[in-house]
């Protein structure tokens, strides 16, 4: 029994000795991990809280929620906010919805299947700026196709990119394309893991279409269904590329289209307001954070693992 | 119901998966289709169920033309080869899901989903999801789901294939028993002949899309219509040894046995290993010997072929030693060497 402790000692040393080689290997990524995830984090969590800190210097003044204060309070990061949750309350859902019927309909037996999943995967490998200049003059308020197609049905021209009530729908139409070709093509993987003896098994028990796909498809689509809302969901919220691409490096007409994200950029590389960038990245962070809680206890009763 | 097919083919591609099959598949009887991997079986329980379309031919149920009605109007209840229960639902959703389709009424969806859940043994498990249930109990509740609309055929696909072997025993006389019961006309698809044999009214033998025989279980084990069936029912197989007919005996080495005058030339001599017993009719050398329990499977040669016979443990075979044998009753069954027919009709039962 008093050799036991010993014996258990030196085994813990030894394990350590025996996978050092496992570990020199891990060594490079997490090294980049630490300086470029774990340090800036630290980093963002400690200029929060100063009222007034001076990057060059790394000076921090008076340590306190001064910053968040000035934050929440900010008209500006207000309407960033109200953006931000125009994107994830309209945009994502009228995103997950057609990304679903798309996927479901290549992955029914459509001919040229293969043709199809490569167009729909085209803007998944296309820069965000290449579209977002072909999106600009989709647009346009006197030439585009966007304003052309709506004419037809007798609609106005309107002036998407100029009118500061319309940008921030200009960028939700331009997050529901863009973000399309991902969410198809991880739908597409979870269907077409869906054994096909589940679907005649349906047809034989007399299920139509359309409870088929409620009842059936959905369910076993769940778990994919999650993931790709979990991923899309923290991408909502970290929505920047399309506003720069759309604006040219602004935030629309007058900022109008500002997002969270694009507040803690302007703030951090226009107006040099460090503290106040960090204290909004964790106020982000925090919402993202609960938000992502949420959704775990959602998922627990409609997913079904297998 | 009766169950016809008329002239049914069915072409992938270049392959003819179901050549020209005719057959009638009586009303309440519970029917094997039986055959080796690829020869055309679970295609043809594919297209009685509806889910294959025919490349010709006509499916007939009770008289009607069904060839044209989708698998959901057909009537058929279809147990899958792996179940395909629906794995996010409760065993008690599974069996009613089909009820729920059909709006039949919560409480007599109820009823039944209790009446047939009580028929397979799951009632105590309505309540469990799939993967918390065994093979057999999978296989229960599969069945459940398939009886519990009523339909007119129930069809089900190598039901016991995926299943242990002491499990496969257990379930083959539980389909039996639920077939008894319900009296629905069953048609099941399986490659394993002892399976078919064992549980069925009758067998339909199918070998590259081809109906080989059709008949009741014991008259195709005793008269094959040719050397397929021959060969593919019986564990062991039977043996097959080259023999000259003339005037109206064979030889088997030293051996002389009767057949009929009008059969000459080289035949086949189809000689199941179970027709083997200690006797006085032909001497050979014992090869090998394999103790199975209850008999012992020894090797010799027979006509320059290697041959497989049962005799019984309780005799102290020795490998290298001589055996005298003989053919029960003489069985002995004679086939062409080209086409495999079966050459002496007649069949003596005792």
């Amino acid at each position: 029994m008093s050799k036991a402790p010993a014996v258990k000692k030196r085994s813990a040393w030894k394990k350590f000795y025996e996978s050092y080689k496992a570990y020199l290997y891990l060594a490079p990524a997490i090294l980049v991990m630490l300086v470029f995830v774990l340090y800036p984090l630290v980093k963002v969590f400690r200029m929060g809280f100063y009222t007034k800190y001076n990057y060059l210097t790394e000076v921090g003044k008076g340590f306190g929620l001064k910053a968040f204060e000035h934050v929440l309070g900010d008209p500006s990061f207000q309407l960033a906010l109200k953006n931000t949750l125009i994107i994830f309350g309209v945009g994502l859902p009228i995103s997950l919805i057609i990304a679903l019927v798309i996927a479901v309909l290549i992955n029914s037996k459509v001919k040229f299947k293969g043709v199809f999943q490569t167009v729909y995967f085209l803007p998944y490998v296309t820069s965000i700026i290449a579209i977002g200049i072909v999106f600009r003059w989709l647009f346009h308020s006197e030439y585009g196709y966007i304003n052309y197609f709506l004419s037809l049905f007798g609609i106005p021209a309107m002036k998407w990119l100029s009118d500061p009530k319309l940008a921030i729908w200009a960028v939700t139409i331009f997050y529901i394309w863009s973000g399309l070709a991902f969410k198809i093509v991880l739908f597409l993987a979870g269907l077409q893991k869906i054994d096909e003896q589940y679907y005649q098994a349906a047809r034989i028990d007399g299920a139509s279409k359309l409870r088929t796909f409620f009842h059936v498809t959905l369910p076993l689509l769940s778990p994919t269904l999650w993931m790709v809302i979990m991923v899309s969901v923290i991408y909502a919220f970290k929505l920047y590329n399309e506003i720069f691409s759309l604006f040219s490096g602004q935030a629309g007409p007058a900022n109008s289209a500002i997002t969270v994200v694009y507040y803690i950029y302007d703030m951090f590389y226009n107006r040099n307001q460090v503290h106040y960038a960090s204290a909004a990245a964790i106020i982000l962070f925090i919402i993202i954070t609960v938000v992502t809680m949420i959704q775990n206890q959602v998922s627990k009763r409609f997913i079904h693992y297998n | 119901m009766q169950v016809q097919l008329v002239d049914l083919v069915k072409e992938f591609g270049q392959t003819v998966a179901v050549d020209h099959v005719n057959l009638t598949i009586k009303d309440g009887a519970l029917t094997g289709l039986l055959g080796p991997s690829g020869c055309g079986k679970s295609t043809t329980l594919y297209m009685i169920s509806g889910l294959e379309q025919p490349t010709s031919g006509k499916i007939l149920f009770d008289g009607e033309d069904v060839t044209e009605v989708p698998a959901e109007e057909r009537g058929i209840g279809l147990v899958f080869q792996n179940y395909a229960l629906y794995p996010h639902m409760t065993v008690q959703q599974n069996i009613m899901f089909p009820l729920v389709n059909a709006k039949v009424k919560k409480e007599e969806a109820l009823a039944r989903c209790m009446e047939m859940a009580k028929l397979v043994k799951v009632d105590d498990l309505l309540k469990r999801k799939p993967s918390q249930l065994s093979g057999g109990q999978q296989q229960r509740v599969a069945i459940a789901r398939a009886l519990v609309k009523q339909p007119k055929v129930l069809l089900l696909d190598e039901p016991l294939s995926n299943l242990d072997a002491r499990l496969r025993l257990e379930m083959r006389e539980e389909i039996r028993r639920i077939q008894k019961e319900t009296g629905v006309t069953t048609i099941f698809v399986t490659h394993d002949q002892e399976e078919a044999m064992s549980i069925t009214d009758e067998i339909v033998l199918m070998k590259k899309g081809v109906i080989q025989q059709q008949c009741f279980p014991q008259r195709m084990y005793l008269e094959p219509a040719n050397q397929f069936v021959a060969g593919f029912l019986g564990n062991p197989p039977m043996n097959f040894v080259e023999v000259l007919a003339e005037q109206g005996r064979i030889r088997l080495n030293e051996a002389q046995y009767p057949v009929q005058e009008d059969i000459s030339g080289t035949v086949l001599a189809g000689i199941r290993p179970e027709s083997f017993t200690l006797g006085e009719e032909l001497t050979v050398l014992v090869e090998s010997v394999e103790i199975r329990g209850r008999d012992q499977l020894i090797t010799f040669t027979l006509n320059a072929t290697p041959v497989h016979a049962l005799i019984d443990s309780v005799h102290l075979v020795k490998a290298g030693a001589p055996i005298s044998l003989a053919i029960k009753g003489k069985r002995i069954y004679l086939f062409d060497k080209e086409s495999g027919r079966r050459l002496n009709k007649e069949f003596k039962y005792e």
